[in-house]
């Protein structure tokens, strides 16, 4: 949905693409043995190819390979049947082979598709350009030392698969939901772990303002160094506002990479890093075309999960759940996975509304995720039956579930322990109703008077009474007999 | 007997080894003496003395044991672009000085488990880039050979792998390991009056070798005979997985193919190599090799290869395009020469104009602009068309003939210094060799006979991908009918 | 098409060889050279030629997906210039 942009002079939309780059999930390197585990000691998970020693060369690690179809085909995108490895040259510390084996002019995967699950419920689809594989350079530490830039190489090789998106999005929410939607896709396919903190995910904006109701493109900048969904939204509103202050003064918006401070929220000129950027790519000849049989294809296709859209439409098919309820409950393949042993034999909306609402909410609160839930989803359903069952309130089942969050047991456990069971039976619910009103004859009198409003008053009484295990139902009909009587 | 132990060639020794008749280590110490006489033809960049004699007590002790493998023994110089492990490699240039590989490339890992004795790291052009072993950082290698009327003057030897042909034909080595990347193997090994093989491209793994062109790259042996160049490659050759265009297929016994029979072979001779103003030496050679041949019962075949002439332009392209990427790694940050900058521009910059010598930076300049934005079409990409159409040219030659018979080079040796301020005319060496690399092909230089200044001229064999074995047996035919013994003067004296 | 010396410069930069102004000439001169040799190739027709992709045909092989490299710290590092706290070094890059 547009978001447009009020100037001095009218309205502005935005044009919107987003390139990602996500780290591959895979044992080794691209190219070389070495492993990809985060967070090791420096240069100890460099091999001589990745250190680029004279003579050392590269070959292609199959999963990487796998993976990167797997992702296309999850983003239903062609699958190029043959692609080409170029060199992609360039000189920094970071980069120890003074090129990075990229892919060109013909990437493994070719155009696809997201859908974009709205705030509104509603969904867009926003194209994807291509994805390829290349390498990630090592890592330059600036701030290590006075007068000396020190190079870490262990992420020097690691694979990663860029994703590029067509200009489809017209503002942060769009940019935001289409982030989240590629990460929870790449999380259900395990090709990537979507971690943004540790950078296994990271986006540059490509924006370009033009008036509303225009059909051209303006002059576009791409913005690098955007590593969390708040900053890309961030970035995108500054930057829209930045340039359609420039466009409003009467200057035009020079192409360029601009670098995104998260410290200031701005966007600053990257020009000087940029000069005289001409990257020669040509054909890696360490390498041959990469041609993927039919046989390679189908096997991974066979292999898909249900992807987040499929499952989200049966969840709304099959429960019968809203489209909003659906859509959350599939954005993580946990949450799913979740819900549907919790849901199993069950009432699927009371369900749904116990996960989303009680347990998400009681997660988020101490951020923690499904997986690590002290309540597993066969106790959930347990509670829930409990529910069903009469056995306890509602309300009740509040109390038993603040008790499961915390220690971990059943919530039948719990409801005999603490003598939570329901009342239903009508001579003790009675019992209680005659207490409570002889102890208000005056309210009694007052509603009998006409004061219908009272009769709330005297079922919280009754509740009260009984520690609110009475069953509600039946409070209301005896209350109502007696009170007529 | 010092001399006569270097004058044997490697099938020789390696029978005299197995009879106990010599000792490894009395082999290697006829070399060693051999490198120390020869050391005004500046052979090696870094000799290996003390490894090689401890080497050759090993071989003898596997003799004694009986645990002798192929090449046991045999000492052999290598040419220094192949790494080697705990020996400084330099690839002749600056910018490696002091480099000492952690590693071992495959095909040295390889000749050293079947036993082959490492003399030292021979001379060569530097990153191999050149024809005459002059732009070496080390100072240029001197061809044994002496013209006739003009002893004086010091020749080269060809290049890029001048240091190795110029050993094994002063004796100085028994054998040598080379690369060609338009010609590197064979043009030295023609102008030193030795063997020289270019393997099938993908035969021999280049997993160790400092990159010059990685598509045309490609390793092989030098020797006295074409059956130690078949012995060496036996050796040298095979598939590697650390290298992606390595070719995984049996190795065969190469010396089996020698079989002197050429009866009924068909070779063919393109037209196209008869070039303007072809000198009459090299004309008349060619000639006597293609009677040779007819004369062992061979059938020689006129043939075209319509796209010879465009090969050397196409490889002055796709060379240095290549190059120019191999060699960004050179930058003074992990290995190597590093000049101080005062920021990091700077340190690359001055690091790479002090460490790289005049051709290798007119190459990486070359390279970098044909590349460049706006010019990729026009150079790079037309070069490797043009490239597709020299692969077709001899894949439908090949469709006529088994084997295709050219002379190796347009001249013999040239002094030192001559050629060396006019970069185009020293492309010409390669005229003749550099479509072989540019198809991926074998050839195999074979000495034939000496020009009219008494220096030696070769003839080339070109076979199909991975036929070596017809290449090698053709080459053994003419070898025999060339009965090519001449020595240059000083080793002959 | 001819070499000037600002597109030479540019040439050396990308390249990251310092050019001082008297190799500045030298290379112009000497790559105009070697251009007008490999212009040859205009003579040659191309349309519809594919280029030339690899040398051998062949699929390209992969590797498994396994760890058996890396660890060796000492080794990636033994050749270095100047290394720091395992670190190689360069000077300050400002960003």
């Amino acid at each position: 949905m547009a978001q447009l942009v009020e100037g001095e002079t009218g309205r502005w939309e935005m044009v919107i693409g987003l390139e990602v780059h996500a780290q591959v999930i895979s044992e080794a390197k691209l190219f070389s043995g070495a492993a990809t585990a985060f967070g090791a000691a420096p240069n100890s998970q460099v091999s001589l190819v990745d250190a680029a020693m004279p003579g050392m060369l590269p070959v292609i690690n199959h999963t990487c390979v796998e993976q990167a179809v797997r992702t296309g085909l999850g983003l239903k995108a062609e699958i190029h049947r043959e692609s080409v490895f170029d060199r992609k040259n360039y000189f920094y510390p970071d980069l120890p082979q003074g090129y990075q084996i990229s892919q060109y002019k013909n990437p493994i995967v070719g155009r696809g598709e997201i859908e974009l699950d709205l705030p509104d419920g509603s969904t867009r689809t926003v194209g994807i350009t291509r994805l390829h594989l290349e390498q990630d350079a090592g890592k330059s530490l600036h701030d290590q030392h006075p007068t000396q830039t020190m190079i870490d190489l262990n992420r020097s090789g690691v694979a990663l698969m860029e994703i590029v998106s067509e200009p489809d999005l017209r503002g942060p929410d769009d940019a935001a939901a289409y982030l989240r939607k590629l990460r929870s896709i790449l999380r259900y396919l395990g090709t990537c772990d979507g971690n943004m903190e540790e950078g296994s995910m990271r986006c540059d904006v490509n924006l370009s303002m033009r008036r509303a109701g225009d059909t051209e493109f303006g002059t576009r900048t791409e913005t690098k160094n955007v590593n969390s969904i708040r900053a890309v939204q961030q970035a995108i509103e500054y930057e829209a506002r930045r340039q359609v202050a420039v466009l409003e003064g009467g200057g035009t918006v020079d192409q360029e990479t601009r670098l995104w401070d998260p410290g200031k929220s701005e966007t600053r000129s990257m020009r000087s890093k940029e000069e005289a950027h001409d990257y020669r790519y040509f054909p890696d000849p360490d390498l041959l075309p990469l041609r993927l049989s039919e046989d390679l294809i189908a096997r991974i296709r066979e292999s898909l999960p249900e992807l987040p859209d499929e499952k989200k439409r049966r969840f709304m098919d099959s429960y019968g759940l809203s489209a909003y309820d659906a859509g959350v409950l599939v954005a993580e393949r946990a949450r799913a996975d979740y819900f549907e042993v919790a849901v199993a034999g069950r009432d699927a909306k009371l369900v749904a509304n116990w996960v989303i609402t009680e347990l998400f909410g009681a997660l988020n609160k101490t951020g923690r995720d499904v997986t690590d839930s002290p309540v597993s989803a066969g106790q959930l359903g347990a509670l829930v039956d409990l529910i069903a069952d009469d056995t306890i309130s509602g309300r009740i089942a509040k109390e038993v579930f603040a008790a499961m969050l915390e220690t971990g047991r059943d919530a039948s456990v719990i409801v005999e322990e603490r003598g939570l069971r329901q009342v239903t039976d009508t001579g003790a619910i009675a019992a209680a109703i005659d207490q409570v009103l002889a102890g208000n004859a005056d309210k009694v009198a007052e509603y009998k008077a006409g004061k219908d409003k009272l009769f709330g008053f005297f079922v919280g009484q009754v509740m009260k009474a009984t520690q609110g295990k009475a069953n509600p139902a039946l409070v209301n009909q005896v209350l109502k007999e007696r009170l007529s009587g | 007997m010092s001399a006569a132990l270097t004058r044997l060639t490697i099938a020789e020794a390696l029978g005299r080894l197995r009879a106990r008749d010599i000792s490894a280590v009395e082999l290697t110490e006829a070399h060693l003496a051999a490198m120390a006489r020869a050391q005004a033809l500046n052979l090696f960049i870094t000799e290996m003395p003390d490894q090689a004699r401890a080497a050759a007590a090993e071989s003898d002790a596997r003799y004694a044991a009986g645990t002798a493998g192929p090449l046991d023994g045999i000492p052999l110089a290598v040419k220094d672009l192949f790494c080697t492990e705990g020996v400084a490699t330099t690839a002749g240039s600056h910018i490696l000085e002091g480099f000492t590989p952690r590693y071992e490339s495959t095909v040295t890992a390889q000749l050293r488990r079947d036993g082959a004795v490492c003399l030292g790291k021979a001379n060569l052009d530097e990153f191999a880039m050149g024809s005459s072993t002059e732009t070496s950082y080390f100072g240029p290698t001197v061809n044994p050979w002496r013209r006739a009327g003009a002893p004086a003057t010091d020749l080269v030897p060809g290049g890029s792998s001048g240091g190795s042909a110029a050993a094994v034909a002063a004796r100085a080595a028994a054998g040598a390991t080379g690369t060609d990347t338009g010609g590197s193997i064979r043009q030295p090994a023609a102008l030193c009056g030795v063997v020289g093989l270019k393997p099938t491209y993908g035969r021999c793994s280049r997993w160790g070798i400092v990159a010059f062109a990685s598509s045309l790259d490609q390793a092989g042996p030098f020797a006295r005979s074409v059956r130690d160049a078949a012995l060496l490659l036996r050796s040298m050759a095979g598939f590697d997985p650390k290298d992606s265009t390595s070719v995984d297929r049996p190795v065969p016994d190469y010396a089996a193919a020698l079989t002197g029979d050429v009866r009924g072979l068909k070779v063919g001779i393109p037209r196209e190599y008869r070039v303007d103003g072809m000198a009459g030496e090299i004309e008349r050679q060619w000639q006597q090799g293609v009677d040779w041949l007819r004369a062992a019962g061979a059938e020689p075949v006129e043939v075209s290869l319509p796209h010879t002439r465009y090969a050397l332009p196409a490889y002055y392209i796709v060379a240095p395009a290549e190059a120019s990427s191999n060699l960004a790694r050179y930058d003074g940050v992990r290995y190597g020469l590093r000049v101080e900058g005062e920021n990091l521009t700077d340190l690359y910059e001055q690091t790479r104009a002090a460490g790289f010598g005049a051709e290798v930076r007119r190459r990486v300049m070359i390279g970098t602009y044909v590349l460049s934005a706006g010019y990729y079409d026009a150079y790079y990409l037309k070069a490797q068309k043009v490239r597709s159409l020299i692969a077709g040219d001899f894949r439908a030659a090949f469709e006529r003939c088994d084997v295709l018979l050219t002379p190796t080079t347009p001249g013999p040796a040239f002094p030192v210094g001559e050629r060396q301020d006019d970069p185009v005319t020293m492309y010409m060496n390669d005229i003749f060799t550099v479509t072989v690399n540019m198809a991926g092909l074998p050839g195999l230089s074979v000495p034939a006979g000496l020009s009219d200044d008494g220096l030696p001229l070769g003839l080339q064999l070109i076979g199909r991908p991975f036929d070596e074995e017809t290449v090698l047996r053709a080459g053994d035919v003419l070898e025999r009918a060339a009965g090519f013994t001449a020595l240059p003067a000083d080793i002959a004296g | 098409m001819a070499l000037d010396k600002a597109t030479v410069a540019r040439i050396g930069h990308l390249a990251r060889i310092r050019l001082d102004d008297a190799s500045l000439d030298t290379m112009v001169s000497e790559l105009n050279q070697i251009l007008t040799f490999v212009e040859a190739l205009d003579a040659v027709p191309t349309d519809g030629v594919a280029p030339m992709t690899g040398v051998v045909d062949m699929n390209l092989r992969q590797r498994a997906d396994v760890v058996d490299d890396g660890g060796i710290p000492d080794r990636v590092l033994a050749n270095a210039p100047e290394e720091r706290s395992s670190f190689f070094t360069v000077p300050k890059v400002v960003e």
